[in-house]
C-alpha cells in the first residue's frame, strides 16, 4: 500500500514580479505526522504557508489536499475544508475576551454566523466547550479578561485552543515558539505533540531541539526551492544544509 | 444589558417622550433622532466592522430624494415612502459594497468617497433631484392613511396638552428610530455581530478560521446603508425637504465627526455625537461661517482630551 498522504503539493511557485520566491516545492505530508519546514530567513517558509491557505495566489503548480486539487479555491473554503493555520506573528482577537476568541470559531458550525436578528445569548451553549478549549492550554482562570492584556507566550497558547476550536484536520503553525522563554516553548511543545495525537501538523520553526524532539519529517527550504528532506539525524548531517545556514545564526544545532 | 445600563436605556426613553412638552422644540428634536440614527447606522461599520466608509451621505441623501420622491410624486403614505428610501439605499448598498469590501483599509474609504462623489454629480444633473433647488414641499401626508402628520392648527389634546402635527410627526420619526437602534442594538449583539467584531480585530485570523469576511462585510454594509438611508428619508418628511447638502462629502464627514465624537464602537456615542453637533449647529447658526470653526476647534479639542469620544472615555473610565 502506498503512502497516506494528507498534503501535496506538486510544482509550487510563486514569484513576485520577477523574483521567485518558492521555486517548484513538491512537499508531502503524511497523515497523522508533525512535518518540519525549516529554512533561513527569507527563504519562503511563510510563503508557502501564504499559498497552501490560499492568502496569496499561486503563480504555478498544484495544491491537493486529500486526494482533491485545492489550488482555485479560496481561503475560507479552505479553511473550512479543515487546514488551519495560525500566523508567524501572534493571530488573537485583542479586544475580545479569552473566552470569546475561542467561541467566536466554535461558533461558525453553527451556522447561525449571518444570523444578526437572534441574541448572541444563543452562543451561550457553546461556553461550556470553550472553557473545555482553554483548559486544554491551561488558561481558563483568564477566560474573563480582555486578550490584549495577556502575556505573549498565553497569547499563543491561545491561538492554538482557537485553531482547536474549529477542529481541524491539518494544522499549519508558522513559528509556534518564536519570542518565548524557556518554560513558555516546553509548554508549547507538549501542547502540540498533545494536539497532534489525531491529526496533522506542518510547522515552520527556527528552535532546532523542538524539531529534533517533535518533527518525524522535516524539508529544509532555501531561496525558495527545497534543499533536503528527511528524518532530523539525516538532515542535520547534510552538508548542503550546514552550508545554507552558515553566517546565520539561527541553526542552533543540538 | 445589566441593570445601570437598563435605567439609562429607561431614563433617556422617558426623556425622548417628554422631550417636546418640556421645551424641546420638534423640528429640532426630529432632526437630531434622524442624524442620531444615521450615525448609529455608520458606527457599525467604522465601529464594529473596521470599516471607514467615506461617502455615507449618498445611502442618507439618495434615500431622502427617493422618499420625498414617492411621498410627492407618487402620493405614498409616509411609512411607505420611507420604506422605498429604505429600500433603495440598501439595494445602493449592495452594489457599493460589493465593488468596495474587496479594498483595504483607505482604499475602501476612497472607493466609497469616489462612488458617492458620483452620485453627487448624477443628482446634479438629474431631473428628479430637482438640482440646486432639491425636492421643496415634500409632504408628509397621513401615516398609514389615518394619522395627520402635516402641520394644521390643533386643539390642545383634553383641552389642556397643547399638540401640533409636527408632535405626533415626532412621535412617527422616534418610533422609527427606536426600530432602527433596535436593530442596530440586535445587530451588534448577535452571532453575526461576534464575527463583525473579529473581523474588525483581526481580519486575516477571521479568514483563516474560515469565514468569508467579505460577505460579512457586505452584508454589514447593506445593513448599515439601509439604516442610514432610513435616516435620510425620515429626514426628509420631517423638513419636507431633501436637497444636494444630504448627498454631499460635507455631509459623510458630518457623519465621520458625529460618530468620532461621542465615540466609536460604543452604543451610545454616535446618539450624544449627533445630538451634540446638531445642537451647537443651531445655537450657533447666528455665527454665520464661523460655525464651522467653531465646530472644528471643538472637534479638535475632543479628540485631543478624550481620544475614545465621549461615551468611550466614560465607559473607559468606569471600567477601571
Ligand atoms: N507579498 C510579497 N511581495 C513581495 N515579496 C514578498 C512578499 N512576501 C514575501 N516576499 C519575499 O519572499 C521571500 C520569502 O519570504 P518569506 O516567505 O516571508 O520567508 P520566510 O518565512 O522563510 O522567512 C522574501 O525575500 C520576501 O521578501
Ligand atoms: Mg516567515
Amino acid at each position: 500500500m502506498s503512502t497516506d498522504y494528507i498534503l501535496e503539493t506538486q510544482h509550487l511557485t510563486k514569484e513576485f514580479r520577477g523574483f521567485t520566491a518558492v521555486d517548484g516545492v513538491n512537499l508531502k505530508i503524511v497523515r497523522g505526522s508533525i512535518h518540519a519546514l525549516i529554512g533561513p530567513n527569507g527563504a519562503g517558509k511563510t510563503t508557502v504557508f501564504n499559498l497552501l491557505t490560499k492568502f496569496l495566489p499561486v503563480t504555478a503548480g498544484r495544491i491537493i489536499y486529500n486526494g482533491r486539487d485545492i489550488t482555485a479555491e479560496k481561503p475560507a473554503q479552505i479553511a473550512r475544508r479543515g487546514v488551519i493555520r495560525s500566523f508567524q506573528i501572534s493571530a488573537v482577537f485583542p479586544h475580545l475576551t479569552v473566552m470569546e476568541n475561542v467561541r467566536v470559531a466554535l461558533q461558525r458550525k453553527l451556522g447561525t454566523s449571518f444570523h444578526f436578528w437572534k441574541s448572541d445569548a444563543s452562543l451561550t451553549h457553546l461556553n461550556d466547550r470553550a472553557m473545555q478549549l482553554l483548559d486544554e492550554v491551561d488558561l481558563t482562570r483568564f477566560a474573563d479578561i480582555e486578550t490584549v492584556a495577556l502575556p505573549y507566550g498565553r497569547k499563543r497558547a491561545l491561538e492554538i485552543a482557537t485553531t482547536l476550536a474549529v477542529d481541524p484536520e491539518l494544522m499549519l503553525l508558522d513559528e509556534p515558539t518564536q519570542g518565548m522563554g524557556h518554560e513558555d516553548v516546553g509548554r508549547v511543545v507538549e501542547l502540540i505533540r498533545k494536539v497532534s495525537a489525531n491529526r496533522s501538523v506542518l510547522m515552520v520553526e527556527h528552535n532546532m531541539s523542538v524539531v529534533a524532539n517533535l518533527c518525524d519529517t522535516i524539508t529544509v527550504l532555501a531561496r525558495g526551492a527545497v534543499l533536503a528532506e528527511g528524518p532530523y539525524a539525516e538532515v542535520s548531517k547534510n552538508p548542503q544544509v550546514l552550508e545554507a545556514y552558515v553566517g546565520s545564526s539561527e541553526m542552533e544545532i543540538v | 444589558m445589566d441593570k445601570r445600563t437598563k435605567i439609562l436605556y429607561g431614563i433617556l426613553l422617558a426623556g425622548a417622550v417628554i422631550a417636546p412638552f418640556v421645551g424641546g422644540y420638534p423640528l429640532f428634536l426630529m432632526s437630531a433622532l434622524c442624524f442620531a440614527l444615521f450615525a448609529c447606522a455608520f458606527n457599525l461599520l467604522i465601529g464594529f466592522t473596521g470599516l471607514l466608509s467615506f461617502g455615507h451621505a449618498m445611502f442618507f441623501g439618495m434615500a431622502a430624494y427617493f422618499c420625498g420622491h414617492a411621498a410627492k410624486v407618487w402620493g405614498l403614505t409616509p411609512e411607505l415612502a420611507v420604506l422605498i428610501g429604505t429600500a433603495g439605499a440598501a439595494a445602493m448598498g449592495y452594489l457599493v459594497g460589493w465593488l468596495a469590501v474587496r479594498r483595504q483599509g483607505i482604499y475602501f474609504a476612497m472607493v466609497t468617497l469616489a462612488l458617492s462623489q458620483m452620485v453627487y454629480f448624477i443628482c446634479v444633473q438629474a431631473p428628479f433631484t430637482g438640482a440646486e433647488d432639491g425636492l421643496q414641499n415634500v409632504p408628509r401626508g397621513k401615516a398609514f392613511g389615518l394619522i395627520n402628520l402635516q402641520s394644521t392648527p390643533h386643539d390642545p389634546l383634553f383641552g389642556v396638552i397643547p399638540v401640533s402635527d409636527d408632535i405626533v410627526m415626532y412621535y412617527f420619526v422616534l418610533a422609527l428610530f427606536l426600530l432602527g437602534f433596535g436593530v442596530i442594538y440586535r445587530a451588534i449583539y448577535s452571532p453575526f455581530g461576534q464575527v463583525l467584531k473579529s473581523i474588525r480585530e483581526n481580519e486575516p485570523r477571521a479568514l483563516s478560521l474560515g469565514y468569508d469576511v467579505d460577505k460579512y462585510k457586505l452584508m454589514a454594509f447593506v445593513l448599515s446603508a439601509a439604516l442610514a438611508g432610513m435616516a435620510g428619508a425620515l429626514k426628509a418628511l420631517s423638513v419636507g425637504a431633501a436637497s444636494l447638502t444630504d448627498v454631499s462629502w460635507q455631509m459623510s464627514g458630518e457623519v465621520v465627526l458625529m460618530t468620532l465624537l461621542g465615540g466609536m464602537g460604543t452604543i451610545l456615542g454616535p446618539v450624544l455625537g449627533a445630538t451634540t453637533i446638531i445642537t451647537m449647529q443651531n445655537y450657533l447658526a447666528g455665527f454665520g461661517s464661523w460655525v464651522t470653526i467653531i465646530m472644528g476647534v471643538t472637534f479638535v479639542v475632543c479628540v485631543l482630551a478624550f481620544r475614545r469620544g465621549i461615551v468611550g472615555e466614560i465607559a473607559y473610565r468606569l471600567k477601571r
